[in-house]
């Protein structure tokens, strides 16, 4: 008779000191781990739960400007700093982990229509309704001296709007033309235009750097070459365009934040359907920033809220908003993708968490190993209805609220129409457009 | 034994075109022509083999069954995901060299019969720590008893019928609490650790503490003949003589069903440990499966030609044995067809059954009990010959195997009795599921967990892994209300456009002759479709009225 019984030696099962860790033995086998599945569902429905409860992305206000901000900037090596223009002319220099102003200038008077950093740092130009252009040095001045703009040019007409190139020594101004400067020169070393309107902004593309958009009151977004000094082709919408951004990541996809409450992601190479309309606000786009990743941009809107799209979404995945809060004209995501700033009409910047529910600070691995793991969860059963339902959720305003109803209700009228209309006639005849090709009128080259 | 597919096939190699200094192109090392500095060549090139059953195990998607009318981008994506299905289930399959226990084993020598060796010859043939796990309780004043491990297989709970309640963790041989109830004890579990006991008395239930003192007394589940506890749902099912089958979820105390079972006094229950159904066994023969969540039973099979006496079902859910007044003895395939696999009569019925975590069953038949065995861990117990048997001190009134222990206990009516049978138990336990070793800390951790992940009871049914699975028919429905709401199909094909080409190529002409192209290219497709359609449809005609016996009438049928 062969026997053996199995038989356990405690020893390799238990540690041997207080001060050891414990020991588990790991068995990977399925029948030992029944209800894989409900479990995991059970876990991901706890982490969506738990992602709303800690979802609390308000970090701080920044107060101190006398008038609405207008503009904002940030500094390309630090991201500590950020530039304000507001509407009574003062620029102000923020420390964002102190939550303080450095420094006050009062750089124009009326409103600074743009302020902009050159790629090094080391300078910043505004521009405002005094028609002038003014270079100031990032660092303050020095004890006992004045605060006195680097270099001032005087122009013609009023300028609206100002980027700088993000590898050499050139700025681009827009107001009835796009000019294009080189910063040693008092004149514009070229002057663009395509039509007779006035241009609001004007962007520089971070990827491909000699390609220029900017947006124009006659509906319209025009690309430009700088290298070639022209403009090289331009798209009609529906209704007017108030500014663009640049994918960081992508080197020919821009997205438009247009006054018809949506926003059009563009591919460059084929300007006839946007590759994605975003919409989800209730009133005018005013502003638009992408995230450093290049995946997510932020939107900021004349309703009193921001959202954040993902590029490839056509609906907004997080919305925010405060009483205390006004129109929001200018918002900026931070260069390490984490935060939002934005300057909106009741003189106040407010800094954001781009994710409501991140921990902030340093992570230990197990706090980081259960991060992933219930992001991956979540990721997973994203589709189940409860679950769907929890992690769609959010509070908005009574205001935006009721206004989404009665837009769903408006466009519901308008699509019944449509339905019927192409019922009633011979088949065909009505051409049926999709939602992307309704709102670009034309595309010129 | 199947090789596991080798790393890095031939990948073409990289000609730089700006680097013309370069001349040889880039190769990728190829591990079978390398050789060392001596000349010698690995004489098992590649990874090490995995065998195959072991990568079967680990494998959980079911890849015969396909999305009907899937877009091209849901089945790459679906692709990715099996290729890394397989992926992960041959690195499991390498990680089972890790677990550090063997199971145990009983070879008789040249042809000896194992069913005649007695437990003295094996503790006398076996180490110190086993044999000490051999033992008899001599409890003859308070009735026959029944008993319960946890679900470590740590702690012992046994009650006997004349009220004598008592807890011990068995291993150390440590009493923690002995009480008697001053009523019948009638059945006695372990909730979800050691540190709760539910006890179905004459009249109601009744929960302690392991230091025997009362915690509740449910007065709605009154007269329950059986208990079973489902450890992931928190849910204690009770059967009752009045023929109700009531779940109460433990960790928030509320009953979640009660459910009327129409047939009569319920005797027989068990629970199936690889979906949470309940199977209670009825004295017209048949087996009824239930779920919280219905109020009918999710099936009825008819397993016997009397009452059915005992039931029991594997840890994997595929067998079930059940054992009737008719003397006999079936087992029962689970999964998929739910017919009898083999049958035994037995000298006297079996009045109670259980099975271990390897596989083995075994079978009380008044004083004696007999264990089965199969040939590997996923094969059904042969009923030809028992594996081992025992004669009692007193009639069979409860049986089971301790968890991750060789080791069977057996109440009876002259107490408990623990018996060894080497190869029951799993050797290697996960330590974060149930670790018989755990220490309180652990202990605690563990039992947060378990609640925050504590399953609802609306998901128990027949296949748990049903909420993996794509809701076909959710998903068609949304499709034909989009359709009705938008007034056309967003998904349907669009009309043919021919592209314009340049240098006169796109005259009208020209863009008419594509159109029709590409029209008399459908059309033909819709035509070969069809007749093949029409083909089918008349072979399985004529195999039909093959088949049935010609009458008169068939010259009228098409």
């Amino acid at each position: 008779m062969k026997v053996k019984m199995l038989s356990r030696n405690p020893d390799n099962y238990v540690r041997d000191t207080k001060l050891d860790l414990q020991r588990v033995p790991r068995n990977y086998d399925p029948t030992l781990h029944p209800f894989e599945v409900p479990r995991e569902y059970v876990r991901a429905l706890n982490a969506t739960k738990l992602e709303r409860v800690f979802a609390k992305p308000f970090l701080a206000s920044l107060d101190g400007h006398r008038d609405g901000v207008n503009c904002l900037a940030k500094h390309p090596k630090n991201l500590a700093t950020v530039l304000s223009g507001a509407c009574d002319g003062e620029v102000r220099i923020w420390n964002l982990t102190q939550r303080n102003c450095i420094r006050t200038i009062q750089a124009h008077e009326g409103f600074v229509r743009g302020i902009c950093t050159r790629f090094c740092g080391t300078s910043f130009f505004t521009v405002g309704d005094d028609k002038t252009v003014k270079q100031w040095k990032m660092d303050g001045p020095g004890y006992g001296e004045e605060e006195e703009p680097l270099h001032t040019i005087l122009g013609k007409t009023v300028y609206t709007g100002i980027d700088h190139h993000w590898k050499e020594a050139v700025f681009a101004t827009c107001g009835q033309q796009v000019d294009i400067w080189d910063e040693q020169r008092t004149n514009p070393i070229c002057s663009m235009t395509w039509g007779f309107d006035s241009i609001s902004s004007v962007k520089f593309n971070p990827v491909e750097t000699f390609l220029l958009g900017s947006c124009a009151s006659d509906r319209n977004i025009v690309l430009y070459d700088m290298r070639q000094a022209t403009p090289l082709k331009k798209v009609i919408l529906d209704m007017r365009t108030n500014t663009i951004c640049w994918n960081p990541m992508e080197a020919f996809i821009f997205t438009a934040a247009n006054e018809d409450y949506n926003l059009y992601t563009f591919d460059m190479r084929a300007l006839d359907t946007p590759v994605m309309v975003h919409m989800d606000h209730v009133s005018a786009v005013l502003d638009v920033d992408y995230s450093p990743t290049g995946k997510e941009f932020v939107s900021a809107s004349f309703d009193k809220s921001i959202r954040i799209f993902p590029v490839d979404k056509s609906r907004s995945r997080e919305v925010y908003h405060t009483k205390r809060m006004q129109h929001v004209i200018c918002v900026k995501w931070t260069s390490d993708s984490k935060y939002i700033m934005c300057g909106s009409d009741e003189m106040n910047i407010r800094l954001w968490k781009a994710n409501a529910s991140e921990k902030l600070g340093v992570l230990t691995s197990r706090e980081k190993a259960a991060k992933d793991y219930n992001q991956k969860l979540k990721e997973k059963f994203q589709h189940y209805p409860h679950i769907k339902r929890i992690a769609r959720h959010r509070h908005l305003p009574k205001s935006i609220y009721s206004q989404i109803q009665e837009q769903r209700i408006m466009k519901e009228a308008r699509r019944r129409k449509e339905v019927n209309r192409i019922k009633h006639s011979k088949p065909g005849s009505v051409p049926i457009v999709s939602e992307k090709k309704k709102h670009v009128v034309a595309v010129v080259k | 034994m199947e090789t596991a597919p080798k790393p890095g096939s031939d990948v073409p190699p990289k000609k730089d075109k700006l680097q013309t200094k370069r001349k040889k192109p880039r190769e990728w090392k190829n591990p079978e022509s390398q050789r060392s500095l001596s000349g010698a060549q690995d004489p098992f090139p590649g990874p090490a083999p995995v065998p195959v059953e072991v990568v079967q195990k680990f494998c959980r998607i079911d890849k015969s069954r396909k999305l009907p009318r899937s877009k091209a981008k849901t089945r790459s994506r679906l692709e990715v995901a099996e290729a890394e299905e397989e992926e992960t289930s041959i690195k499991a399959a390498r990680s089972e060299l890790l677990l550090a226990e063997e199971p145990g084993f009983l070879e008789g020598e040249d042809g000896e019969d194992t069913a005649k060796i007695c437990q003295a010859d094996i503790v006398e043939a076996v180490d110190i720590a086993s044999a000490a796990k051999h033992f008899d309780l001599n409890l003859r004043q308070f009735g026959p008893y029944r008993l319960n491990y946890s679900r470590t297989g740590r702690h012992l709970a046994f009650g006997g019928r004349r009220g004598h309640v008592a807890a011990l963790d068995w291993v150390t041989k440590k009493l923690m609490c002995e009480i008697n109830v001053m009523e019948a004890v009638r059945d006695i579990r372990f909730l979800h650790s050691e540190a709760l006991l539910a006890v179905a008395q004459n009249r109601w239930l009744h929960i302690y503490d392991n230091q025997g003192i009362e915690l509740h007394c449910i007065r709605r589940c009154d007269r329950v003949t059986r208990l079973e506890f489902l450890p992931f749902h928190f849910l204690l099912a009770t059967a009752s003589e009045t023929g109700f089958l009531t779940y109460l979820d433990v960790s928030v105390g509320k009953i979640v069903a009660a459910l009327n079972a129409r047939a009569g006094r319920l005797d027989v229950m068990s629970q199936n440990p690889y979906n949470a159904v309940i199977h209670l066994g009825h004295s017209n023969g048949t087996v009824s499966l239930w779920s919280p969540a219905m109020k009918e039973p999710l099936a009825k099979i008819l397993c016997h030609r009397g009452g059915v006496r005992a039931v029991a079902v594997d840890s994997t859910g595929t067998y079930m044995a059940t054992s009737g007044l008719d003397h006999q003895l079936k087992i029962f395939d689970l999964r998929g067809t739910y017919q009898p696999l083999s049958t035994r009569t037995l000298p006297h019925g079996a009045g109670h059954l259980a099975f271990s975590q390897r596989g083995l069953l075994v079978a009380g038949m008044g004083d004696v009990v007999n264990i089965w065995a199969g040939q590997g861990k996923a094969s059904p117990p042969s009923l030809e010959q028992p594996y081992l048997t025992h004669r009692l001190s007193g009639p069979v009134h409860g049986l089971q195997f301790c968890p991750f222990e060789d080791v069977l206990g057996v109440g009876h009516s002259g107490g408990i009795t623990s018996m060894l049978v080497p190869g029951a138990g799993e050797p290697n336990f996960d330590g974060l599921e149930s670790n018989p070793y755990r220490s309180r800390k652990q202990r605690q951790e563990w039992e947060v967990k378990a609640l925050l992940e504590k399953v609802p009871a609306e998901l128990i049914c027949l296949d748990p892994r049903a909420l993996a699975e794509v809701d076909v028919i959710s998903l068609e429905q949304g499709k034909k209300e989009r359709i009705e709401r938008l007034g056309y199909d967003p998904e349907a094909k669009a009309p043919f456009q021919p592209k314009p080409k340049q240098k006169g190529r796109s005259s009208t002409a020209s863009l008419v002759k594509r159109k029709r192209k590409v029209m008399d290219e459908e059309h033909r497709d819709k035509v070969r479709q069809s007749l093949q359609q029409q083909q089918q449809q008349q072979k399985e005609a004529k195999a039909k009225s093959t088949g049935a016996r010609p009458s008169a009438l068939d010259r009228f049928v098409r």
